[in-house]
């Protein structure tokens, strides 16, 4: 077997997935050190952030839309427009693939 | 006017609106090949920008537990139950994220318009087609059961009018509109519907704060109430680590089994749309669970004595809200519902006419019938269905809201695997996914009614992790996937 060249579309989405994963990585992290970390104590004790428990208010309020404006900056930075149809990479490739998405079809 | 008749006012116009969409869909699509007529009715023609793709995502995903469920246990957990909801807020961008563009670009290779075109397409293979459709016609058709009831007793805790005026009133709507205009007609009612949940869960939390004496008032009554209901693991520890924990798994790993909202990915215009649906998708879910969550656990500070959490959403809105803002907010979930309900619909209508039906009494060739005639069938099947959940919900029979409570579970167990490994895995292969779908289910039902103790653990984390192994021990067993799948599915040349 010739050695073979991956759809270069494929490549850039595995890494978009990985960022992804990533990001839900980082959202777990924020979520469990500011809810479990500042909110395991006795209640008695809890400082209030706008009328709320401290660990609510970062761990929730303020986690989720520092999740989300993180995810606009890596889409921002990281993710690239690419073209979802063959018919537009078909200029540069053998036809291969879409004799393939024929055969797929059938199947 | 009667306060029941203000009521339902909003109501009824949102449903009428709801009819109006499914009409424009129907005109908007005047395709005339019967494969066109499917890839319209089923996928909307692969045309969805980024706004309406993040509504879909998130009207299909959000249901009655959204609004009701999930706020009722709010109320007797407290805050503990709003940080467990918060752990829904990646949905969107996970979902889209990790199945992200090879999944669209092999959607579109591969010419899929279901989940199961996608596993026939990988796995080649009748046992996984007929497994997966089979398991979608069961979970669905219960869990749309489920829908259906949960939105009749709300509309009947809240309107005063019986529990059938309700399901009525909006089983018929779904189920017709549904029917009528197809995968077009449901996703942009999604996206009004995600527009309504969000109007919802604002006039609800405002008027609960409001009626609290703010927020810090709110919260110091709450803490005098139980200490435990500000903390982040309830009263008593009822909501205990182990158990959140685990929800991460359900929750973030899960998503990407459900079909109906897995499906949606296969079914955007550009990868700019998947951009942005990514940020508004995030934005959107995350503002409805905080708010709908927070409401039920605030709600326990205006009235703390209710005898169950379940009422804890009807009440508030009948003691908060005048008649027509109530229409406005009982809209909400019954938007979640619809939402959920049509997407499954049209699911379970595919999976028959599309999986089952043109593939093995056609041979895979629409083209055999006349456009016309697929149409006919594809609109009756869709409104028969419907019509059969309907019926069911009347006299709800026992095996199905049994079933029910399997089905989340059961449908990641079954989908969850065949669909990433199948996408990232050049070795998986047809004998690892019935493997890992057969002993998922069996693991999964085991676990849900033999209930071992596993310190708080849900049993999603054991049916997952066995699952993954029947996959890989199947896969090795079985044969490795042919040169012409491999090539198809990883884009390379030979």
């Amino acid at each position: 077997m010739k050695k073979q060249t991956q759809d270069w579309r494929f490549a850039q989405a595995n890494k978009e997935a990985l960022f992804s994963l990533g990001a839900y990585a980082l959202y777990f992290i924020w979520w469990f050190i500011f809810g479990y970390g500042m909110g395991d104590g006795d209640p008695e004790q809890y400082s209030f952030v706008w009328g709320m428990p401290e660990w609510f208010f970062y761990s929730c309020i303020v986690g989720y839309p520092v999740i989300t404006l993180f995810i606009w900056g890596v889409i921002r930075c990281f993710f690239k427009e690419v073209p979802l149809e063959d018919e537009a990479l078909d200029a540069d490739d053998d036809g291969q693939t879409s004799a393939d998405s024929k055969k797929g079809n059938v199947a | 006017m009667s306060n029941e008749l203000i009521t339902i006012i909003p109501v009824v116009l949102y449903l009428a609106l709801s009819f109006a969409v499914a009409l424009w869909a129907r005109n908007k699509s005047a395709s005339k090949s019967s494969h066109g007529f499917m890839e319209d009715y089923f996928i909307g023609g692969r045309s969805m920008g980024g706004f309406v793709l993040a509504m879909t995502i998130i009207a299909s995903y959000t249901s009655a537990s959204s609004f009701v469920g999930g706020p009722g246990v709010a109320y007797r957990y407290g805050l503990s139950w709003v940080f467990l909801a918060m752990i829904q807020v990646p949905t969107t961008f996970l979902t889209l994220g990790v199945l992200g563009k090879r999944f669209a670009i092999i959607a579109r290779k591969t010419n899929s318009m279901t989940i199961t075109d996608f596993l026939r397409a990988r796995y080649k293979s009748d046992a996984v087609v007929i497994l997966c459709s089979v398991a979608l016609l069961v979970f669905f058709m219960a869990a749309m059961l489920a829908q259906f009831i949960g939105g009749a007793r709300l509309f009947q805790a809240v309107t005063g009018y019986p529990y059938i005026v309700g399901l009525v009133l909006f089983g018929i709507t779904v189920v017709l509109y549904t029917a009528v205009g197809g995968f077009r007609a449901v996703v942009i009612t999604d996206a009004i519907q995600g527009i309504i949940m969000v109007v919802a869960v604002v006039v609800i939390l405002l008027a609960i704060i409001n009626a609290g004496g703010g927020m810090e008032e709110c919260m110091t009554t709450l803490k005098s109430i139980d200490s435990g209901l500000i903390t982040p693991t309830g009263p008593s520890n009822a909501v205990p680590q182990p158990f959140t924990l685990s929800l991460w798994i359900l929750v973030g790993l899960g998503i990407l089994g459900l079909p109906q909202t897995t499906q949606r990915c296969m079914g955007y215009k550009d990868s700019r749309a998947m951009h942005d649906a990514m940020v508004i998708g995030t934005l959107l879910i995350g503002f409805i669970i905080l708010c709908a969550h927070l409401s039920g656990a605030l709600g326990r500070a205006i009235l703390p004595d209710l005898p169950a959490g379940d009422l804890a959403m009807p009440s508030l809105i009948m003691e908060l809200l005048s008649p027509f803002w109530a229409g406005v907010f009982i809209a909400g979930p019954l938007a979640a519902i619809m939402s959920t309900v049509d997407s499954m619909l049209l699911l379970v209508s595919a999976a028959i006419i599309k999986d089952l039906y043109v593939h093995y009494r056609l041979h895979g060739d629409a083209s055999q019938m006349p456009s016309i005639s697929i149409q006919r069938m594809s609109l009756i099947c869709t409104a028969v269905i419907g019509m059969l959940v309907f019926f069911a919900a009347i006299q709800p029979p026992d095996l199905l809201v049994w079933i029910n409570l399997f089905a989340f579970g059961g449908l990641e167990a079954v989908f969850l695997w065949p669909i990433i490994l199948g996408l990232y895995w050049k070795r998986a292969n047809a004998t690892g996914a019935v493997a890992s779908m057969l002993v998922g289910v069996a693991t999964f039902i085991t676990i849900s009614i033999t209930k071992p103790a596993m310190g708080g653990v849900h049993a999603i984390v054991p049916t997952t992790l066995v699952a993954l192994c029947a996959f890989v021990a199947g896969s090795y067993f079985g044969r490795a996937p042919d040169g012409k799948v491999v090539a198809l599915f990883w884009g390379e040349q030979q």
